[in-house]
Parts: C-alpha cells; structure tokens; sequence
C-alpha cells in the first residue's frame, strides 16, 4: 500500500526543482518589498502627524487580522471589478509583500521602541537631522534587535509561498497539483515539496543566526 | 503669554543665558515657577537643590529637550524658544531651533554614547553630518579632544569597551567637537563609580580654565561645585530658593531651605 516509486520522483525532480526557482523568486521579491513597506509603515506609525499615525496603525492591524490567502484572492479577483487587472506574479507580489510587510513593519516598531531616550536626546543635543537620526543611529541600532524577527518572517514568506498556487502562479506546489493531478500520484509530488522546504528553510534558519552574530560583531555590540 | 514684556533680542554685552519668566509644566504639576535666571558669557554656575526642584529640568529646556509652557529664554542675545515674526516673538519653529542648538552642547548623566560606534565615531559624527566637515578635518579636531580628555589611545574603541569614567570623557569630547558657547553638564558623575569620578571632574577643571565656555552644571557633588564655580543656584520648587558665590552659599546660607538641604547632604557623605 506505501508503494514509494524513485524511478516516477526521479523524472518530476526536474519539473520541481525548476518550480522552486520560482518560490525563491516570489519569496525574494515578496521579502524585498516586504523589507522597504514595512519600514515605511514602521516609521510612518512614529510621525507628530496624529491622523497619518493612525490611519497606518489601523491599515496594518486589518492587514495581520485577515488571512493571507483571502488577500491574494482579493487583489487578483477584486482588483479587476475597480479596474485593477493584475497578472497572478504582480497580485501575488502586491498581497504577499504588504502582508509580511505588516508583520515586519512591528518588528521594526519593537527594535525602534527598544533604543533608549537618552539615544534620542543625545542626537538632538548634536542638532542631527530627524533623517541622520535615524538612518545613522537609530535604525543600525535597532538593526541587531529586529534581526531574529526579520529572519523568521524570511523563513515564515517562504513557506507561505504556496498560497500563490490558488492564483495560478507557478511555484513549487503549484506545479506538485498539476502533476499530481496529471499522473494520479500524489505521494511522491508533494513529499518532494515538504523536502524541498525542510532542505530549504533549516540550513537558512541557520545561516541567518550567524548572520545576526555577524552583524552585531560588526556594529561592535557583541555582548 | 503673560504680561511681561519680551524684547525680540537682548542688548549687546548682555547675558549669554537669561531665562525670562520661564514657567514649565508636567499635567497639573509646575517644575519651574517663573524663573528668572541670567548667566554671563563665560561664567561657572551650578545648580544644586533637592530632587524634582527643577535643577534638571533649567537644562533639559536649555538644550531644547523640552518645550517651556511660558516665559522666553534667550541664549547669546537671541531668544531660543521664540524667534521674531514680524516685529513680534513668536514660537520658535525646527529651523531656528536647530540654529540656535548650534551654540549649547550637553553631557548627560548617561553619557549617551553611540554604541555602535568607536569613540572617534562618535565625536565624529555630528561635525560631518551637521557641521559638514571634511572627514579628515573632523578626525583631527576629534582626535585633538580626545587626547585632551585623556583618551586618545582609546579611539578606536567602541562604548562597551570603555569604564564608565571613560565613556563621559568621550561624551564630553563629543559634545566640544561642536564647538558650542555654552555646555550643559546634566550630574555628569551621578551614574559613575566612585573611583573614577575624580577623572571626569579633572576634565571639567580643565574645560573651566582653558576654553571659553559658559558652563552650566546640576550637580551633587558639592565639594566640586564649591571650588569650581563662579555661582551657586540653590533650586527650591521650581525657583531658586538662593543664590551667590560658592564661600557664601556653603559657608553662610542665608536662607532656611539651603542650609537644611545642605546639612542633610553633607551628613550623608
């Protein structure tokens, strides 16, 4: 009954490994923006401009307080009703870098929150300009606290790449479906996947603890 | 505000510092109750007073940390928290405040180093950014204030690496390296080890005889500001209780508050 077949793995191995390609490319692209939006959201959240504050505050809670997947479904199936026709890599991008984007953007909130005052006074004391404030003490400080935060939703938007196959997108568990669904075998195609992932997501997992280690070293704050 | 009068600037040959009427408040509290204080260029003072007298917080507006509720304070003839708008004082906005932020530099209690930056960096970095020094022009002047304070072996080295001692000598060269008129030194010794409080006050010394500096220190350390100051403010609920030459202020108190304050505080040392 556990009829494992390597000579059908074998031959889908190529097809997959292609797919995975593309999961990297969804997820590099998705953290990318991500990375940059969620930033913005973070710094836009610590503005004197109470009503902005606001609106971005309540704009990430609702993003964190929907399902991914109903997202996706929204920008790639609603957007064309309000004129907005995207193609499923373009929605896919926009839904899965503003949602990590959300999460990020309180990571940062959590690093930025954890510099001291006396950081803050010490740069108004030397007149720095609010920009050289943060881009030159505050955020490269911030940087080794959000670090582990930020490495987790790396690992977390690329296991949740495969959301992207319910618009069609091409990715790993996309293409496991299609052959799935072609050769009635399911077994081999989707434990390929779940492999892929676990040879994929340990091994960065890791690396990204030594680059924290790195970076602190770097920044001189090792303890 | 009130019904004093402000002159948009001060005469020449005034004082470099003159708080006007300054009142601060936190919620229903008041922490400084119409202060006038004037302090001439050049000159010593310290503030000394129990907690929550205000002593801090003279400072703290000073270096724009705080907004003040009334009142104007003028720094080198110009006002600091107003500045002039047709004819009239008005408050003061982000540009003429980073101008007049130029002239008055602060140590803290915390030093406030920037850890992840060597002690060269740190005093580099604020006369590259705003000042717009070439790098190597700062380096220099950096490292000519670091040797000053004793620490050029050291500049390479990053807070975390430093004595407590240490770090507020960098914070001090960091804060020279602008080149202000006036220095505010917030209990620059409060948070150090006993051990080395000796070399941070040899530093002050040196500041008060060698630069043309308007120093202005809260400190607890009353054996320190008796030899060093030119005055003494004795802070009492938001106003100064009393005020005068440091022989008199600590040899013959004139009013009640001090000499209770001060007999307390030399019982516990």
């Amino acid at each position: 009954m556990f009829d494992w077949r390597w000579d059908f793995t074998f031959e889908i191995l190529p097809q997959l490994l292609w797919a995975t390609m593309n999961t990297l490319l969804a997820a590099g692209i998705g953290y990318g923006i991500a990375l940059v939006l969620g930033l913005v959201l973070a710094l836009a959240q610590r503005t004197p401009y109470r009503p902005l504050t606001l609106m971005v505050r309540e704009i990430v809670e609702f993003i964190r307080s929907t399902p991914l997947v109903l997202q996706i479904f929204f920008v790639f199936y609603v957007g064309p009703q309000f004129g907005i026709r995207l193609d499923p890599w373009t929605s896919g991008m926009i839904a899965i870098g503003l949602h990590y984007a959300a999460y990020l953007s309180e990571v940062y909130r959590a690093g930025l929150d954890s510099i001291p005052k006396g950081q803050w006074e010490a740069c108004r004391a030397l007149n720095l300009s609010p920009r050289r404030t943060y881009f030159r003490i505050i955020i490269p400080q911030a940087l080794p606290a959000s670090l582990p935060g930020m490495g987790n939703y790396l690992v977390g938007i690329f296991k949740d790449t495969p959301m992207l196959s319910v618009i069609g997108v091409a990715e790993l568990m996309h293409t496991a479906n299609a052959l799935g669904s072609e050769t009635y075998r399911f077994l081999e195609p989707y434990t390929m996947v779940g492999v892929i992932f676990l040879a994929i997501s340990l091994p960065t997992a890791a690396g990204l603890r030594l680059f924290e280690a790195w970076v602190r070293r770097v920044l001189g704050m090792s303890k | 505000m009130s019904e004093h009068s402000y002159p948009n600037r001060l005469e020449p040959g005034g004082p470099m510092i003159r708080f006007s009427n300054v009142t601060k408040r936190y919620g229903p509290l008041t922490v400084l109750d119409s202060l006038d204080l004037d302090i001439a260029a050049n000159e010593m003072v310290s503030i000394i007073g129990p907690s929550g007298s205000g002593k801090t917080t003279v400072l703290r507006m000073l270096m724009t940390l705080e907004e003040i509720d009334d009142g104007v304070i003028y720094v080198d003839g110009e006002p600091l928290t107003h500045m002039e708008r047709n004819g009239d004082l008005v408050k003061a906005n982000a540009k003429h405040l980073r101008k007049m932020r130029g002239n008055i530099g602060m140590v803290f209690q915390h030093f406030n180093l920037f850890p992840h930056m060597t002690a060269l960096e740190n005093c580099m970095e604020a006369p590259v950014q705003v000042l717009g020094l070439s790098t190597g022009e700062a380096e220099q002047r950096s490292v000519e204030l670091l040797d000053m304070v004793g620490l050029a072996d050291k500049k390479n080295q990053h807070p975390s690496r430093l004595s407590g001692g240490q770090q507020q000598r960098v914070a001090i060269a960091r804060a020279l390296a602008m080149r202000p008129k006036v220095m505010l030194l917030d209990e620059v010794t409060s948070a150090l080890d006993p051990e080395v409080i000796g070399e941070v006050l040899n530093v002050i010394r040196a500041l008060n005889s060698e630069h043309n500096l308007t120093m202005l220190m809260v400190t607890h350390q009353m054996g320190f500001a008796k030899e060093i100051s030119d005055r003494v403010c004795f802070f009492y609920a938001g106003n100064i209780a009393e005020q005068g030459p440091p022989e008199q202020i600590f040899g013959d108190p004139k009013n009640e508050r001090t000499r209770q304050f001060l007999s307390a505080v030399l019982e516990a040392t």
